[in-house]
Parts: structure tokens; sequence; C-alpha cells
């Protein structure tokens, strides 16, 4: 329920009043890390709200120009360490379009596979701390354990679980273990039911819908003004999907659907169709790595990474649907080992920008909703 | 009566008094406000694929003892800005609020602290302290987090006193005490004699109210949640929005102060709950001491009911809080304001239509 503001002047009988302004974070327990929000509050009523970001600031993009190409992969796990293997995932397909070479077709179907199961992990981390967020605490203990299986799953194709520095330029630093293709099987039919435990247990709870539905609606329009992409663009009603619009990999080969808000609840844009999006584009993310996981050819999948990696003189742009919307790199090459310039367009920052237009008029309790709607990884806003 | 044993005992009303006044204290509510931390971590974490404590005794079960003690240890911060006189009485009037409550409630036929014939309406006062304790403590905090969260807090309570109000009239008008101790004798006999089952009257009139009087009944537990700052209305101390409300600022004693208190609280109006309508300390299908003519069992086994239901509905409570997600604040007036009352007004009218035939 929006609260109308009255733009009216506040002061009365000669006194002067002012609104309060209350620092919310950056440490905060449901800010999603180190963000800084200024709060101009009049009672519980915001009246603008200002983002202060920086707080987790690494220099990736200073850093990547004194690194060789291939150095810069564990760099762009740390920007959005949720979906670590997207990153990589589409920082390799950016230098593949620089060399301009093909790789091998397992290494593309074994890509496909680690990034729609770390789109299924980041998804859930995101869906569960929203529930969080909203108060509920059991939901988001449950999505972390089913969390925990992918987490596995990547453990022992390259041990790491958290950043992985998997996918190289050209190839993987590892092959899959023997025992992954049944394991992830056995995940996925472990999973699914697990998806309508959550909507039993929170998406079709009454109060959280009364928290979430008609709260922050984002308009198609100003989605599009302000840059929004993936699952916040979708549930504003904009089917825009990178991976079916301006396909990359082998996804061109799979069967899904693109999801998107429509309102079920309340408006669509609003929290609860950002929410929805995630959990409809999770069945989807199955559904595209059953039948990738039957289908991935044999071969090696370091033939193709490249001894030195020197491309001529050029500039590239290439973006991937990473679980938080469009991440674009952007690579200049002046023909030596080092890239001269690598830019990244990161979902997360352009999100955070439109915190102001969702929050206006709404209450603190909402802004809490809104952020965690957006699904920012501050990682990634900072670089 | 223990006051008539401990008067005899010492022969000086005082003592029998103080002994009397400290005894729910010692034996009730300092060990259930331990025992319910553990509860709540363990039936959290069960519900949550977890384990929860398992270190410090047999599942963990002295691990709220050694949080207790910790707590002791810790020094004791008192922030410079804030307001130093109220920051230090708002968790003392948090407790004696809560405290005080337990006074008129009846644990057994022999064991009530005080039996006064006001019983209900003092402990609906006496909570009132808990509200003035909680305003001091966000505004002495001078910090804007408990400021929010002690305004939501007392907005809350004293919106959600009116529905509760309102239930316990119904069960005065149709009892005609206000003595928590007389309810109980009244709903003596089986389980079918308890004010949720139309209390001991019988005929046409008991099976009319039985459904107003489980309305009432829910009418009342939804209230006395959002008057112990439970989910879904734990809006004051709402983890992620206001850090923890109006006792962020607030460390080592006094902090366990408000924890304890609010511990204590689940039980006191868990405690109300049953007296007004499952029987108080009744058993609902006889005693064994009158089976076997042990008079003196009766009593021990009266306490021990009204445990275990009390530590139902804190179960319940707990149920809850695990489960559901949180309100927001004008969404919280909403329902009582809009739902509870108005319904709490009907069903007080039809009650006392009902009570008329």
């Amino acid at each position: 329920m929006s609260v109308e503001i009255e733009e009216k002047i506040v002061a009365t009988n000669g006194l002067k009043t002012e609104y309060m302004v209350l620092n919310m974070g950056p440490q905060h327990p449901s800010t999603h890390g180190v963000l800084r929000l200024e709060l101009e509050l009049e009672g519980e009523i915001i009246k603008k709200v200002i983002p202060h970001i920086g707080y987790l600031h690494r220099c990736f993009e200073k850093h990547a120009e004194a690194m060789s190409y291939p150095q810069v992969v564990p760099y762009t796990d740390r920007m959005d360490y949720l979906a670590s293997m997207y990153n990589e995932f589409g920082y390799a397909v950016a230098v593949e379009k620089l060399l301009g070479i093909q790789v091998p077709e397992r290494v593309d179907y074994i890509r496909v596979v680690m990034g729609e199961l770390q789109r299924i992990a980041s998804h859930l981390v995101a869906l569960g701390t929203y529930g969080m967020d909203i108060g509920a605490f059991t939901p988001f203990l449950y999505c972390f354990r089913d969390r925990e299986k992918i987490l596995n799953l990547f453990e022992i194709t390259c041990g790491a679980r958290l950043l992985y520095n998997y996918i190289w330029v050209g190839g993987l630093s590892h092959d899959i273990h023997p025992d992954f293709v049944r394991l992830t099987k056995e995940f996925i039919t472990y999973f699914r039911p697990n998806i309508k435990e959550l909507n039993d247990l929170l998406t079709n709870n009454k109060i959280f819908i009364d928290r979430t539905a008609n709260v922050g609606i984002l308009p198609k329009d100003t989605a599009i003004n302000f840059g929004i992409s993936g699952p916040n663009l979708r549930a504003s009603g904009f089917k825009w999907d990178l991976r079916k619009d301006d396909t990359y990999s082998v996804y061109n080969k799979f069967d899904f659907d693109i999801p998107i808000g429509e309102g079920l609840m309340g408006t669509v844009g609003d929290c609860w169709d950002r929410y929805y999006v995630r959990i409809l584009e999770m069945e989807q993310s199955l559904r595209i790595i059953e039948q990738a996981i039957d289908q991935i050819p044999e071969g090696d999948v370091a033939l193709g990474i490249p001894k030195r990696i020197k491309p001529p003189v050029g500039q590239v742009y290439s973006r991937v649907e990473n679980p938080r919307g469009e991440l674009g790199y952007f690579i200049m090459s002046n023909g030596s080992t080092n890239p001269f310039r690598v830019k990244v367009k990161g979902p997360s920052f352009v999100h955070l920008g439109v915190m102001n237009e969702l929050c206006k008029g709404y209450m603190v309790a909402d802004i809490i909703a809104i952020l965690g709607s957006i699904d920012i990884v501050l990682g990634e806003v900072d670089r | 009566m223990t006051y008539d044993f401990f008067y005899k005992l010492f022969g000086s009303q005082i003592i029998a008094a103080i002994i009397q006044s400290l005894l729910p204290l010692f034996i009730f509510i300092l060990p259930f406000a331990l025992f319910a931390v553990w509860l709540e971590r363990k039936v959290s974490a069960h519900m949550q694929d977890r384990l929860g404590p398992m270190r410090v005794g047999w599942h963990g079960w002295l691990q709220t003892v050694a949080d207790i003690l910790k707590l002791i240890q810790k020094e004791d911060i008192v922030a410079t800005a804030s307001d130093k006189p109220l920051f230090n009485i708002a968790p003392v009037l948090v407790f004696v609020g809560t405290y005080a409550a337990f006074a008129a409630i009846p644990f057994s036929s022999a064991f009530i602290g005080s039996n006064l014939d006001l019983g209900v309406f003092f402990i609906v006062a006496v909570s009132g302290f808990v509200v003035a304790g909680i305003l001091m403590a966000g505004w002495a905090s001078n910090n804007k987090y408990s400021l929010l969260g002690s305004m939501r807090s007392v907005a809350q309570i004293i919106s959600y006193e009116i529905p509760t109000m309102m239930v316990i009239i119904t069960i005065v008008m149709i009892t005609g005490t206000l003595n928590l101790n007389t309810l109980s004798e009244m709903q003596t006999g089986h389980f079918w004699n308890w004010m949720i089952f139309g209390g001991p009257v019988f005929g046409v009139s008991k099976f009319l109210m039985i459904p107003f009087m489980i309305v009432s009944f829910g009418i009342i537990y939804i209230s006395t949640l959002a008057e112990v700052n439970r989910t879904p209305f734990d809006i004051p101390e709402a983890e992620s929005e206001l850090v923890s409300g109006y006792h962020t600022e607030y460390s080592g004693m006094k902090f366990a102060m408000f924890f304890l208190a609010e511990y204590a609280n689940m039980f006191a109006v868990s405690a109300i709950v049953v007296a007004l309508f499952f029987g108080g300390y009744q058993s609902p299908f006889g005693y064994v001491g009158h089976l076997f003519g042990l008079q003196w069992l009766v009593p021990i086994e009266q306490l021990l009911w009204f445990a275990a239901k009390g530590l139902f509905f804190v179960f319940v409570q707990m149920w809850l809080r695990w489960t559901l997600p949180r309100l927001r604040v004008d969404q919280l007036m909403t329902v009582c304001w809009k739902y509870l009352i108005p319904l709490a007004f009907v069903d007080l009218i039809i009650i006392g239509l009902i009570t008329l035939i």
C-alpha cells in the first residue's frame, strides 16, 4: 500500500521542523553488504533515499590493466561473488570474441550447466535473504541448505566453493568429475519439490504477499530508462533475456521459456513480481540443465586454451545474462599481453540507481523489501 | 497456602510476604526464562534442519546458563550521549512489569502469589509498566533506530490492549469475577467445563457459545502475540529493519533483563489465556490425587497441568515465529483497528445476548 505524501509546508506555528535523517548502513543486517543508505524520513515515511557506495571498492578495472588476460579471471570472481561462474563465463566469452576463437563444444555445454547451476544458487540466496528481510527466517536456511548442494557440485568439479577460477579463456581449468552428471541429475530430482515447498512456505503466504505486492512498483518505461535488466526488467513485464535475444555460447540449442512479471498478486513490476520471476527462472534453469547434461559431448576441455593470449589491436563489447541482469565486458586491446582497458557494466550498480525512484513515499520497512527485491551484490556495485 | 506455611514457620508476616513474593521469581520465572530461550533455539533449529546448541550439557540444555554467565561478566556499556538515569531504569521497569504480572497468576489452587479480587485487571495494569520501560529505553538510548522501535512498540502494545480487554470483559461478563483463582475454580471438572467450551453451564446456551468463545480465544491470542512483540508482530525489534529496536544500545546484564523479561512475558500472556479459556490449573480428566485419596498431590498435579498448558502456548508462539514473515507497521494497526476490535465488539454483544437466554 503506497502512502500518499502530503507535499505541504511542514513548518507550523512558526516552529522549525525538519525531516529526520537516518543513516542505514554500512553495518546494517539487511543492506546486503556494505551499502550505506541515507534516508530522509518524515516519521516512518521516506522522502528521499541516497545510496552511498564504495565501501568495497577493490580497483578491479585498474588491476586488470596490470594483469595478463588469463590472470584477470580470478578477479572477475570477486565482483559478484554470488555468481562467480557467470562472471568468468562473461569474461571468457568477451576475450574469445576479441581473439576470434571458437571453444570446443564440450566446453560450451559444461559452461552452460555451470552457469545455470550458478543462476539457481544465486537466486536461492536472493530469495532466502529476501524472506529474511521480510522477517521469515526459516526459508532463508532452507534456501541455503539447497544452495549447499550446488556448491558441493562445484567443489567436486574445481575444488572451490565460492570463487572458482574455473572457466578460462578458451576452455576450462578442469574437466568435470566422473560423478558430476549423476550428482547433477540427483540434484535436479531433489530440488524440484523444494521449489514447491518454498512456494508454500513463503511465496503464497498472506503476510508475505501483503508486504511485497503493490510495493516498489517499477513500471516498464522507467525500468528501461534506468537501464534495468535481468529478472528486474522481466518482472516489469518486458520480455528481454540475452540468452534468447542476443544469444551466446550454446543457449540457442535449448528449449526454455522467459518468465515475466504478470502482476498476479498486485501490480506488474512490484516486489512480489521480482521475487516470483526468480522462482520461475529457477525452474527454467533446471530445464536447461536437464537438456544440457545429457548432451555433453566427448572431448578435451583444455585443448582450446591458447598458450599465450595476445589479441590484435581492437576493442570488443560482449554481454551475457548474469543471474542479476546484463553483465557486459568492454575490453580494449593495444596488442600486448595485458588488456589496455577492461570496463564492466554490472547489473547491480545499474539497479541501485533506481532505488530513490522506487522508495519514495513508502515506509522504512518497505526500503528493506525493495532493496531485497532488486537483489544487488555490493561486491559488484563497487568492484 | 504457601503464605500461611511460611507465616507459621517464621512467625513473621514480613518474612513470609518476602518469601512469598520471591518464590515465583526463583522457582519459576528465572528457570522458565532460561528454559524458554533454550527451547526456542531448539525448536527453531529443528524446524530449520539444524541441531541448535549441542555442546554445553545434554543437547545444549546448559547453553542459556552459560549465556547468562557470559552476559553478567560483560562490560556494561552506557553510551555517552544517552540519558543515563532513564537508560538505567528502563530495563528494570520492563522486568518489574513482567514480574509483577506473575503475582496474580494462579499456578495451582495452593500457590498463587496474591489472591487478588482484581487479578486480571491487575495483570493488565502492571503490564503498562512494560510500555513505559520500552519507551524510556528507546528515548534514552539517543539512537534513531531505538526511538523508531520504541515508538512502534508503544503504539502496538497500547492498540492491542483494547481487543485483549474486550475479550477479558467478555469472560468477566459470563463469570462475574475478575479473580483468576475463582475463574479457574469455576472451570473445574472435566475439560468441557473450560470456558473455550462454553464454561461450566449446561444447556443450549453452552453450545451456542462455543463458536464465539473460539473466536474470542483467537482474538486474545493474536493480541497477546502482539503485546509480547512476537512474530508476525515483532515490528518493534524487526531485526532486518531496526537492527534490534529499543534494546539496540543495551549490553551485558541490562540486555539480559530485556531478554528474560521477553521470555517471562511470553509465559505470562500464555498463562492469562490458559486461565481464561483453558481451565487454568484444572486437569482435563480429573486427578490422580483424588483417585488414591492423596489430597496433597492435587496442587502439585495442578501446577504441572498449568505449566504444561502454558508451555504449549509458548511453543505455539515459537512455532509461529519461525514460520511467518513480519507485518508492516500500518498493516499491524489495520489488523488491530479494522478487524480485531470490531470483531471483539460483535463477539461481546452476541455472547452477552446468549448469557441472557
